[in-house]
């Protein structure tokens, strides 16, 4: 294969995966709200009706507040730059991502807090209150997760020697039994307790309220109308399913095309999709038996999170 | 039992005693808290049970049997009984709050994997490498008793410290003699049965299980 036929190879590839995610992220989020409502004796909407909820944002009016900076209109926008950036350079359906060596597990962590703190700031911008008491909540829970995230890579990191994506996804394949290590098992429940304050579950915020005293998520985009609504939702899904599936790629790595080419590819789509949908079928039936936790209890949470992932990588270390 | 499967149970279920002792300081709930000390147990008498059978020593599988009947069913029950007389049964304010004590927790811990470090190069094997964990439920222990309030808090700590001490036994001397074993296993239950007895009447003189109140000895 000539060198420009390998750029396009994978720049396609990256391009299939931001798809897969933005697509896989919506209908992610109808599955859990499918299963939920299943759960609790509804019928519920349909699957695809986050598409349908995102078209019709697209065409409403736009409504920006008049004291708003540029950081406002910023900040969906680079929300979705971010996990549009992830999705294309992580391994997710094949190990060999178009960019060789691009996802490193630290870059993967900074690109998505800068999504993050955008949000955060963008919601401080129009001067609401609301805003800012979402932002003020986001990033107390951003900096006790981060921490966590960063200490349960090294437990990761250590037997593999390496924080690339690809070589821990491929290590993950070639030594099934380093997935079953005990230092693996807490990095997991690590991982899982920062997944669900990353992308704003259910004990640590509700994703579908609207009570000022609880929201953290739904505070900050209080003031977003129309497209960068829509942006937003859009960002939001995708965070999720791009969570979930390194999640799933890491510790259950079947499936993903380990050689370069179409039916490999499909192969790998057809794997990721059936984990991410039993991963978020799981979630959903998780969140159906859990309460909010109260605010100041949600450190509580994280402490034990960061302490998973301190045992996790001392064990790696020992083990080793 | 062969290399990989023997190492990968034994670390798993040292590490399941590690973060039975983490989960201890994270929950509220006396009933949890003596639910995680039984999971403990049982995770002890499975690191005898697998060491036990990697060197097919039946004495050792006898004393695990023994350990998962003890600390895994025996002392739990009798601190349950002990939580259901309490009206509250919950630690309400332990001197250190949760997320700091779980973070001293961790702190606890690598300072074990730190000081033990001789230790685990003098026997590098699977079993003396995990010497650490050992070493860490037993610190953990003893913070628990210092910042925990409740008399059957406080008991779980002291378990805690001994788990901590008979994993390092079953680690570093691949288990102590049956004899032993029993001797101490049976102090441990008579010192819980004392406690019980020592608890109830506490509760039924002053109503609850708070220690901080107690400033004097009455007769």
């Amino acid at each position: 294969m000539s060198a420009s036929g390998a750029v396009v190879t994978s720049v396609a590839v990256g391009f299939v995966q931001v798809l897969v995610i933005g697509i896989g992220g919506l209908l992610l989020v109808g599955l859990m709200r499918k299963v939920r409502s299943h759960l609790e004796g509804r019928v519920g909407p349909p699957i695809h009706q986050p598409m349908l909820d995102l078209r019709k944002l697209f065409t409403k009016e736009r409504v920006r507040p008049d004291h708003a900076s540029w950081i406002f209109p910023a900040g969906p926008v680079v929300l979705v730059a971010t996990v549009v950036l992830l999705a294309a350079i992580s391994p997710l359906l094949t190990i060999h991502p178009p960019i060789k060596h691009g996802a490193d597990f630290f870059v993967v962590v900074f690109v998505l807090l800068i999504g993050s703190v955008v949000l955060a700031l963008a919601a401080l911008d129009p001067g609401t209150p609301f805003g800012g008491m979402g932002a003020s909540r986001a990033m107390t829970i951003a900096a006790l997760t981060e921490p966590a995230l960063l200490v349960a890579i090294l437990a990761l990191s250590i037997p593999a020697r390496t924080s690339d994506l690809s070589s821990l996804v491929r290590i993950g394949l070639i030594h099934p039994q380093l997935i079953a290590s005990p230092g693996r098992i807490l990095a997991l429940g690590a991982f899982v307790v920062v997944i669900l304050a990353e992308s704003g579950r259910l004990p640590i915020d509700n994703p579908s309220t609207h009570l000022e005293l609880t929201m953290i998520h739904e505070a900050m985009v209080l003031e977003y109308a129309g497209s960068d609504l829509a942006l937003v939702t859009l960002g939001e899904a995708m965070r999720l399913s791009f969570l979930v599936a390194l999640l799933v790629n890491l510790f259950a790595p079947w499936g993903v095309a380990t050689r370069p080419g179409a039916p490999a590819l499909v192969i790998g789509l057809v794997a990721l999709a059936g984990k991410v949908a039993l991963t978020g079928m799981a979630i959903a039936t998780f969140e159906v038996f859990t309460a909010k936790l109260r605010l100041f209890r949600v450190p509580e949470l994280l402490a034990g999170g960061f302490v998973l992932a301190v045992f996790a990588s001392l064990t790696a270390l020992v083990v080793r | 039992m062969s290399g990989p499967v023997f190492s990968g149970s034994l670390e798993l279920a040292a590490g399941v005693v590690l973060v039975c002792a983490a989960v201890t300081l994270w929950r509220r709930s006396l009933n949890a808290i003596v639910k995680t000390l039984a999971i403990q147990g049982l995770a002890l008498g499975a690191v005898a049970l697998v060491l036990g059978i990697h060197q097919h020593d039946g004495g050792l599988i006898a004393v695990a049997c023994f350990v998962a009947v003890a600390k895994g069913a025996a002392i739990p029950t009798l601190l349950r009984r002990v939580v259901r007389s309490d009206p509250t049964s919950r630690e309400a304010a332990p001197l250190i709050n949760v997320p700091a004590s779980l973070v001293g927790a961790g702190a606890l811990t690598l300072f074990a994997f730190a000081t033990t470090a001789p230790v685990t190069t003098l026997l590098p094997t699977t079993a003396g490498r995990l010497i650490p964990i050992g070493f860490a439920t037993l610190l953990i222990g003893f913070f628990a008793m210092t910042v925990r309030r409740k008399a059957v808090s406080q008991i779980v700590g002291l378990l805690l410290v001994d788990n901590g001490i008979a994993l390092i036994a079953f680690l570093a001397t691949s288990g102590v003699p049956l004899i032993i074993e029993l001797g101490v296993s049976l102090d441990v239950l008579l010192v819980v049965v004392v406690l019980r007895v020592l608890a109830t009447q506490m509760g039924s003189r002053f109503g609850g299980f708070d220690l901080d109140q107690l400033r004097e000895l009455h007769d």
